[in-house]
């Protein structure tokens, strides 16, 4: 029970705390680094890089694994067609990204910090998930 | 907290802090990665976590993955002595929270999954994802800014 639920929670707080360090939980900071034409806060680039290193590494090490640690086996997505829904739901995720500064990870995070707040942007979020599955059943 | 390096033309980035950050974040998904075979795709364990969808991860797992987001997020916030971001209002929070909800299940992902796993992968369906996500978030801050919409307090 412990291996199987510890690593997530470990990793699950690695990248809170990778987050809030950040400045991911900022919504000025994200909303800074996405205002190129203006006051251009580039923190995030830097948060983005480090995790991209680090993980390229990691797919690396991956390669030479038959299986995960604390796993049977690999489970990874392994499409690579580029479609409409890819492309026209990715900018929709980007506007809302935009409007406030948030993205799930750093919304969730951002519940001990900004409580009220986050739980707004959490349950919207949520409920946007909802009816994508009412609309179009599970995917 | 941290401030090992400052850039000179942006007095207000914190370099050393998002460099530390993202290699955490990066520990994190190599982790859920070599650990658990998975991806760490907050957008998909969020959806898996609250049965929206039936695939990935352990339903088990993804709840303890997403209980520790704030409490690695209080532990860095207690290490700096509280953190008081300020937050948009609800009417921005409620669309912008819909948006993404929709947003990252049509497009398979978000910031997490596309922008650090899928990258780091080089899979041409997360490059796209992110360019996409990073440039429809740019044209909306340089509109609202534009229209003099202001969102944060």
């Amino acid at each position: 029970m412990m291996r199987r639920l510890l690593p997530p929670l470990v990793s699950g707080s690695l990248f809170g705390a990778g987050l809030a360090l950040g400045g991911m939980t900022d919504p000025a900071r994200v909303r800074g680094f996405l205002d190129i034409f203006g006051d251009w806060d580039p923190t995030l680039a830097f948060v983005m890089g480090g995790a991209v290193i680090v993980m390229a590494i990691a797919w690396r090490f991956r390669e030479h694994m038959a299986h995960p640690l604390f796993a049977e086996k690999f489970s990874l997505p392994d499409r690579s067609d580029l479609t409409a829904r890819l492309i026209g739901g990715s900018a929709l995720f980007g506007v809302g990204w935009g409007i406030a500064g948030l993205c799930p990870g750093p919304g969730i995070a951002a519940l001990v910090i900004e409580p009220v707040s986050a739980a707004i942007f959490v349950v919207s979020m949520l409920a946007g998930m909802f009816v994508v599955r009412l609309v179009e059943g599970n995917a | 907290m941290i401030a090992a390096f400052t850039l000179s033309a942006f007095p207000d980035a914190a370099p050393m802090n998002g460099l530390i950050g993202g290699i955490l974040i990066g520990l994190a998904a190599a982790l859920m990665l070599l650990g658990a075979g998975r991806i760490a795709g907050v957008s998909g364990i969020a959806a898996r976590a609250t049965g929206i969808s039936d695939s990935g991860m352990s339903k088990s797992s993804a709840w303890m993955f997403l209980l520790g987001l704030p409490i690695g997020a209080a532990i860095v916030a207690a290490a700096s002595g509280g953190m008081a971001p300020s937050f948009a209002s609800p009417a921005f929070l409620i669309v912008a929270g819909l948006l993404v909800g929709v947003g990252t299940r049509l497009g398979s992902g978000c910031t997490s999954g596309h922008g650090v796993c899928g990258v780091s992968r080089l899979s041409q369906r997360s490059i796209v994802a992110t360019l996409t996500f990073m440039a429809a978030g740019i044209a909306t801050v340089a509109i609202m800014n534009s229209l003099g919409l202001e969102v944060l307090p």
